[in-house]
């Protein structure tokens, strides 16, 4: 599909561009193409996430990194061949583990044999929710929710404790101590 | 006329709805696309619009510090809690069929639960980093 | 041919490849911390790709129940992906503090120039 090639011409630019405002625009852009691509393929809730969260938060937080370490521009890029001859070969090998992998869009393949039409059948009968999506990860799946809300608390202690040291200026009594 | 005049205006007029498309989005995860994630990040996304719009200290008008940085382990504790209220009533650890008067509805009910604490999380969270970044470079 | 159309049905895993090893170079070959993350954040964007486009059936739709469809797209993929994009924010967000952290203390991002001062000392 034309959305796929224009992910790898955005990669492309992304390893060649020199300016660091620019790889971050980019990588704004490089997301918003990754969320059209996943509402072509039906994942709607993935590409909500992926749009407010890739092209959002993301984009957000590279600039204000950018905005504080002050650096503009990468220094002048030596070619070195190593890394580009293993990522080649990593790369054949991948496409060599990947041919015998089914072919896209075909209904019947083991992926939508066991799991899926056992909770698409249940999920109104038992918990009477229509988003599939949110049924398993709420419900069925709730373990791994809870393991992913406590990754997002981790970062956010994590960076409030590495950027609000003893730089701050005003009061130290309010907030927790760090 | 200045030219941020525009911008102003129309951030003015846009928040609400941003707001409320946080909450719809929150509130409708059940029937269409949306969830806890997708509303939190929205709802940061709107103080960060302030914030980049008038200053840091409208955006801390509307989302103290304080009560930003509380916000970040109080929606593991909501999520960890409706996971504790199953195993206290004699079920599994994270089985809602327990809440309520019948075991459909109480599912709903735990789902319902479940996105508040993540959204009240992941919220705290990306607006506590926005800030934590913005604050180092003072 | 034969192996074109082996490449037009594969070719949703052939560019998954190459934004994987794209990704992975970008963190290999760049000696600069902002972009080195940024690489790495594509290696991850690559791994949704991979997940999610089996589990697409063409001529079905989204996962969300309705009278009116009989056939649905694959949603188990769909959870696991939605967890993984969040914990790839996390990730960026506690990498970034760090890349901050160590701008404060050693003057650049540049890897080449932070290694050549941990050698001075």
């Amino acid at each position: 599909m034309a959305l796929l090639t224009l992910l790898a011409v955005a990669t492309i630019a992304i390893v060649r561009q020199r300016s660091l405002f620019g790889v971050v625009i980019l990588a704004g852009i490089y997301s918003f193409l990754m969320a059209s691509l996943l509402i072509a393929l039906d994942a709607v809730d993935v590409a909500m996430t992926e749009a407010s969260v890739g092209a959002g938060i993301s984009t957000v937080l590279l600039l204000a990194t950018l905005h504080l370490v002050k650096a503009t521009e990468m220094r002048p890029i030596h070619a070195n061949w190593v890394p580009l001859l293993v990522a080649l070969v990593v790369g054949g090998i991948l496409v060599w583990g990947t041919i015998s992998l089914p072919p896209f869009g075909v209904a019947d393949t083991a992926v939508h044999q066991h799991v899926a039409p056992y909770y698409l059948s249940r999920s109104i009968p038992e918990t009477g929710v229509p988003n599939v999506v949110t049924s398993v990860l709420a419900d069925y799946r709730g373990y791994d929710t809870l393991g992913e809300t406590t990754v997002i608390f981790t970062a956010g202690i994590g960076v409030m404790l590495l950027l609000r040291g003893m730089r701050r200026r005003d009061d130290n009594d309010r907030g927790d101590a760090a | 006329m200045s030219l941020d005049l525009i911008l102003r205006i129309g951030t003015k007029l846009i928040l609400p709805f941003i707001l409320m498309f946080a909450l719809y989005v929150q509130f409708h995860g059940d029937y269409g696309p949306g969830g806890g994630f997708q509303a939190g990040v929205i709802a940061a996304g709107m103080v960060i619009l302030i914030a980049i719009t008038f200053g840091m200290s409208a955006a801390k008008r509307v989302a103290p510090q304080a009560v930003v940085e509380r916000m970040v382990p109080l929606g593991v504790l909501v999520f960890a809690g409706t996971g504790v209220v199953g195993l206290l009533l004699g079920k599994n650890f994270l089985d809602y069929s327990v809440l309520g008067h019948d075991p459909v509805h109480a599912r709903e009910w735990g789902i319902l639960l479940v996105e508040l604490g993540v959204l009240i999380t992941v919220s705290g969270t990306m607006t506590a980093l926005f800030y934590a970044f913005v604050e180092r470079g003072r | 041919m034969e192996a074109l159309e082996t490449l037009g049905r594969h070719y949703n895993y052939v560019v998954t490849i190459f934004l994987m090893v794209a990704g992975l170079y970008i963190v290999v070959a760049r000696g600069n911390m902002v972009k080195k993350l940024v690489g790495l954040s594509i290696f991850q964007t690559s791994v949704y790709l991979l997940y999610i486009a089996p589990g697409k059936i063409v001529g079905g739709t989204a996962p969300i129940l309705d009278p009116a469809y009989k056939i649905y797209s694959n949603p188990l993929p769909h959870v696991l992906i939605l967890t993984a994009i969040v914990v790839g924010v996390a990730t960026l967000a506690l990498g970034l503090a760090l890349v901050v952290r160590i701008n404060e203390s050693y003057g650049t991002i540049e890897e080449d120039e932070i290694f050549a001062k941990d050698d001075e000392q």
